[in-house]
């Protein structure tokens, strides 16, 4: 057993992809609790489709890829409180326009560049974790360290903040730089995780950990722990299915989060499906 | 120390806060908050129009008027939570929006998603958060202000409880200690009596009186218009513009509640 688990760690690319998905796991789970908390998942899902032209224009320009995506994704947040603020679309239309906009110009553009750049658009839409170079794993490794640290600094502000943004607005606290800062730190969050599982399948390890520690425990920092938890598990099993029956791995990485979020669903002690009805039949 | 008479503890303190040498007898008139031609629109629907009243410490003040009057904008605009299209509220000789330190907000519980994953203990130390600064933790001090909040409304017991599992009452029991812990001289509070129990409306009245008695600004928004009235002192009577503000004999009359409400009121005679 011990064996068969040990043996996938011979090999190189094995390693580098198993570290980025752990790191990636923990740190989505962790930001992406503010997502599910402010009820803001279509935001993640916006984010990380709109850093696609970012990274093409990048790759045209030979620039690098995750300042590209990122400013992107930065642009597309503002573009679309730009329309918020001043039209009567509401947010989540805002939303549904700016990224899906977005979402089609990456994938033009990088389908007229990818011959000559020696791209796949499929690499960028699923992710291609088996292909991570050692500078990859580090700029994962340093954009997930910086995250993490901003969010422990300012855990207290954005504790206040993401429950009761007027109140926090009423107290002095800068609302709009939080704010921005929290884009900020999404928008870093999908950038680290473009190579594990590609734009399309990030919202799931934003918001599959957390909604499932959700349903398990009732504070926030808690619900970011046991989300980190279930997100690293998840990344660790999800590529040990894809090593073990060639399953692709984004793919087995989101579905290992959801079969846990769907336990949870049915088995939590205080929410889930299962234990309530049987709690009543007693 | 704890011999001395608490108001005259004020009168020490009150002469030791107040900074500027101002010649003026009556120290309540020097710290109202003057609200002065306040206008708020939202896009193209005029909300307020030209407020302008005196709000005294010491007083229990109560924001009436129908639905749609304004009474949570009125705060809004006073604290600058909302854009406001002309006028400022004025505190201590500057705008009031500039000083939102001195200011304890309590927004209408319908507003707050009590699904959110944190216990009463978590939304009682928010109140700290400002007063701890950045990069701190919260100090030992913050930690007794928000044990001797949660006492004071009766909510110690349920501190480690998930808010989500708390009734109306006990919710805004909650938000009345995260108030308290600010330690602000200025509280408002937006519909704090919709939805509670007679037990949390008589604490939430408790506390009023005492923040008052403590020369503080109290400022309710309310519209019920029953035997709860006859516990404010002054009142602001608003349809969108000012129909009265002053004590609540001269405010609460007729022909003013003709004015805000329109045809026939029912109303608590006071």
């Amino acid at each position: 057993m011990l064996e068969t688990l040990i043996e996938p760690l011979q090999y190189g690319f094995m390693q580098r992809s198993l570290i980025i998905a752990v790191l990636v796991g923990l740190l989505c789970a962790v930001v992406g609790s503010y997502l599910m908390v402010q009820r803001l998942a279509l935001l993640g899902d916006a984010i990380s489709h709109s850093v696609l032209p970012g990274l093409a224009i990048a790759f045209l320009i030979g620039g690098n890829i995750f300042v590209g995506a990122f400013i992107a994704g930065v642009v597309s947040t503002m573009v679309i409180t730009w329309i918020r603020t001043y039209s009567p679309i509401k947010e989540d239309a805002a939303m549904g326009i700016v990224f899906s906009a977005f979402f089609a110009l990456g994938v033009t553009l990088i389908t007229v560049i990818q011959k000559d750049n020696k791209i796949d658009l499929n690499h960028f839409l699923f992710g291609n974790i088996l292909g991570v170079s050692i500078d990859e794993v580090r700029d994962t490794a340093i954009i997930a360290a910086i995250v993490l640290v901003v969010v422990f600094l300012i855990y207290k502000e954005l504790l206040f903040y993401t429950f009761d943004p007027v109140g926090a607005q009423a107290a002095g606290l800068p609302v709009n730089r939080l704010n921005f800062g929290l884009m900020l730190l999404i928008a870093l969050t999908i950038v680290a995780s473009m190579k594990a599982v590609g734009v399309i399948l990030v919202l799931s390890l934003l918001i599959t950990p957390g909604a499932t520690a959700y349903l398990l425990v009732k504070r926030l920092h808690k619900v970011m722990i046991l989300g980190a938890v279930i997100g690293v598990i998840s990344s660790i099993s999800g590529m040990y299915l894809s090593y073990f029956y060639n399953f692709p791995s984004g793919p087995a990485i989101v579905l290992v989060a959801s079969v846990i979020f769907f336990l949870a669903f049915l088995f939590s002690p205080r929410h889930g499906v299962l234990s309530t009805m049987l709690s009543k039949g007693r | 120390m704890e011999t001395v008479p608490f108001n005259l503890k004020f009168r020490w303190s009150a002469q030791n806060a107040t900074t500027p040498i101002v010649k003026d007898t009556d120290k309540s008139i020097v710290q109202a908050i003057k609200i002065d031609h306040l206008g708020v629109s939202y896009r193209t629907q005029e909300a307020l129009r030209n407020i302008s009243c005196t709000i005294k410490p010491g007083r229990l003040t109560g924001i009436f008027g129908p639905n749609g009057a304004g009474k949570s904008t009125l705060i809004k605009a006073m604290l600058g939570l909302v854009p406001v299209t002309s006028g400022v509220a004025m505190y201590q000789g500057k705008p009031l929006m500039q000083q939102l330190e001195k200011v304890a907000y309590v927004p209408q519980r319908s507003q707050i998603d009590w699904t959110y994953p944190a216990t009463v203990w978590d939304v009682v130390m928010m109140g700290r958060v400002k007063k701890t600064g950045w990069l701190r933790n919260f100090s030992t001090v913050s930690r007794q202000v928000a044990k001797s909040a949660l006492q004071r409304v009766g909510m110690m017991e349920l501190s480690d409880r998930p808010i989500g599992e708390l009734s109306g009452g006990q919710q805004q029991r909650v938000f009345l200690a995260r108030a308290l812990t600010q330690e602000a001289e200025i509280f408002c509070f937006d519909e704090p009596l919709v939805g509670i129990d007679q037990k949390t409306q008589s604490v939430v009245f408790d506390v009023f009186h005492e923040l008052a008695k403590e020369n503080k600004i109290v400022l309710v928004v309310n519209h019920d218009l029953g035997e709860s009235i006859t516990h404010f002192d002054d009142l602001i009577l608003l349809n969108r513009e000012l129909i009265a503000a002053g004590p609540r004999q001269q405010v609460f009359t007729e022909e003013n509640l003709q004015l805000a409400y329109g045809g026939k009121v029912m109303y608590f005679s006071a």
